[in-house]
């Protein structure tokens, strides 16, 4: 069972120039703002790419300017919405004040960040169940594959993704509503 | 509290997909480049002594440089010479 660090600790060692925590902080957030660029403001992969970069390239910069380090998902997120903005009014040569918001993002990002925390506690789970969930669901592997890569007869996968799921739930249902919330 | 029925946990699963490695990767890279990687992989590859040189002895090859050879950079840049 891994022990997930906080956004806060991931943060502030990041600050002090750790370049490991770094890492792991983009890998933390990366799926979030890919996400936020490409389902709720629905850009192209190019502008999503240059996007998502710009966005790590900003919070790497502009991270001394943090002022609460548990704030870093809601930074992220607005980082991201603005830049996707930015994106929509320049390749759609609207005016600054004219509102290029699509419908239904708002509803989209609050499921993304339920997305984020049901991801944070796949993380908690043991490597075998954060695997074979991972590959299921978000790379969308087949029985086949997902048994080939991990050396187990296709035959059992379907079980043990059932068995994941009720650790991810009771994982899930085991933290406080504030430790849910915590990172925004 | 959301109920988490098996349903509802496949499809915040599915909600957040992998963005593609190369893009994880570069971002992850951000300070390194602060440091000079792009510059030292471009100049490995446009200039063959200073890449015989990183093959040679690359933290070396990098303080001549003026490039300062910590240990990440140095990682990154046999990484991404492949050597």
């Amino acid at each position: 069972m891994h022990v997930a660090e906080s956004d806060a600790h991931l943060v502030a060692r990041c600050r002090q120039g750790d370049d490991d925590a770094w890492r792991e902080l983009v890998e933390r957030f990366s799926r979030y703002v890919y996400a936020i660029a490409v389902q709720a403001y629905r850009l192209p992969p190019s502008d999503a790419e240059d996007v998502f970069q710009e966005v790590f390239a900003r919070a790497y910069e502009n991270l001394h300017k943090l002022r609460d380090d548990n704030a870093i998902r809601p930074w992220l997120a607005q980082l991201t919405r603005r830049l996707c903005l930015d994106t929509i009014r320049t390749s759609s040569r609207v005016q600054p004040e004219e509102s290029v918001e699509p419908e239904g993002a708002d509803d989209a990002i609050a499921k993304l960040d339920e997305a984020l925390v049901v991801h944070e506690a796949l993380a908690t789970l043991p490597d075998n169940c954060r695997e074979i969930l991972d590959r299921f669901f978000a790379r969308d592997e087949s029985y086949r594959h997902i048994g080939d890569a991990l050396d187990l007869p296709a035959g059992t996968i379907a079980s043990r993704i059932s068995r994941c799921l009720v650790k991810l739930r009771s994982e899930l249902e085991g933290r406080k509503p504030a430790a849910a919330e915590s990172g925004g | 509290m959301p109920d988490y029925n098996e349903e509802t946990l496949a499809e915040l699963l599915r909600t957040l997909p992998a963005p593609p490695e190369a893009w994880v990767r570069a971002a992850q890279e951000i300070p390194l480049a602060r440091r000079g990687l792009d510059d030292i992989v471009e100049r490995a590859r446009a200039d063959l002594a200073f890449r015989e040189a990183l093959v040679a002895d690359l933290e070396r090859a990098l303080q001549d440089a003026g490039y300062d050879a910590d240990p990440a950079l140095a990682d990154a840049v046999r990484e991404r010479l492949s050597f």
